[in-house]
C-alpha cells in the first residue's frame, strides 16, 4: 500500500434486494482480511459498511459502495440516487427510523443504523438532498 | 459451555453444520435479538445468536460481527436462501421449539454469560 489511495472495491447496490444486500460489505471484509488489516478494524468496517449498504437497500432507489485504501486510512463512500434523508439530525438520533412495518418485521429499522456508523467511524460526512440523493463518506484510521 | 451442551439444553434440531468443524467448541456469550442493528451494536466474537428472524440477512449480520452459531427459536425454519448463505459462510444453524425468553433463560441459568456491553475498542 502506498500513501496514495487505491480503489479496492466498487459495487452496485440494488434497491430492495434483500437476497444480495450485504454482499458488498462481505466482499470488502474479505479484501481487508487478505490485505492484512487488523481484525478489530475489519469488524468495525464491516459494521459500518453493512449498516450503510442496508440503508441503500431499504431506503433508496439504488446506489453503490466504493472503498479506497492508503497506508494511513480507509475511505468508504456510499452514494445513492435518492430520494434523500428528510431530517439528517433526526437520522442520527438513536431509535429514530422511517422504515415501514414490513422492513421492521425483517429485523431492520431499529433506528440504530447511522448511530452505529458514527460510533465506529473516525470521520463521517453525510450530504443528502432530494435532487442528488445521499452521499456518505467515512474515514477509518489505519495508523493507531 | 461447549456447543454440544447448548444443543442438548435447548433440544435443538440441526439445520446446518460444517462437517469439517467439530461441534465441541466453546460458546462464551449469547445474544437474543430480533433487531439486526442491536446485534451489530453489541455482539462480540464467539457469541451465539438466538433469534426469531429467519431471513438471509440474519446470516449476513452474523458474518459481519463474526458470530458462528445461530439458533432459531419457536421452531422456526429458515428460508432456503438463509441455509444456502450459512453453508457458504460456514455458520452453524439450529432450531429449537423453545421461545426466545426460555431459550435465553436456560442458557443463562446454566452459565452462559450475557454480552458485555463494551463496544469494539476505538481510538476515540
Amino acid at each position: 500500500m502506498s500513501l496514495q489511495k487505491q480503489q479496492i472495491l466498487n459495487k452496485e447496490i440494488e434497491s430492495f434486494d434483500f437476497q444480495s444486500g450485504g454482499e458488498a460489505s462481505s466482499n470488502l471484509k474479505n479484501i481487508l482480511r487478505k490485505l492484512g488489516v487488523p481484525s478489530q478494524t475489519v469488524r468495525k468496517t464491516a459494521i459500518i459498511t453493512y449498516e450503510l449498504e442496508m440503508n441503500v437497500v431499504i431506503h433508496s432507489l439504488g446506489g453503490e459502495l466504493t472503498a479506497l485504501i492508503s497506508e494511513e486510512e480507509l475511505e468508504i463512500r456510499v452514494d445513492d440516487s435518492g430520494p434523500g434523508i428528510e431530517d439528517l439530525d433526526k437520522a442520527f438520533t438513536a431509535g429514530y427510523s422511517t422504515a415501514s412495518n414490513e422492513i421492521r418485521e425483517m429485523g431492520f429499522g431499529a433506528g440504530m443504523g447511522l448511530v452505529n456508523v458514527k460510533r465506529y467511524a473516525d470521520q463521517i460526512d453525510v450530504k443528502s438532498s432530494k435532487e442528488k440523493g445521499t452521499h456518505v463518506k467515512v474515514i477509518i484510521n489505519l495508523t493507531n | 459451555m461447549n456447543l454440544k451442551t447448548v444443543k442438548s439444553l435447548l433440544k435443538t434440531e440441526t439445520i446446518f453444520e460444517d462437517p469439517g468443524i467439530k461441534v465441541d467448541f466453546e460458546v462464551k456469550n449469547a445474544c437474543g435479538a430480533d433487531l439486526m442493528s442491536d446485534v451489530l451494536a453489541f455482539s462480540n466474537e464467539k457469541t451465539l445468536l438466538l433469534t426469531g428472524l429467519t431471513n438471509p440477512q440474519v446470516v449476513r449480520t452474523a458474518e459481519m460481527v463474526g458470530i458462528k452459531v445461530i439458533i432459531f427459536v419457536r421452531g422456526k425454519e429458515p428460508q432456503i436462501e438463509t441455509i444456502s448463505l450459512a453453508n457458504q459462510l460456514n455458520i452453524f444453524l439450529y432450531s429449537t421449539d423453545k421461545p426466545l425468553f426460555e431459550a435465553c433463560g436456560l442458557l443463562y441459568k446454566n452459565g452462559i454469560g450475557p454480552e458485555e456491553m463494551n463496544y469494539i475498542e476505538t481510538s476515540k
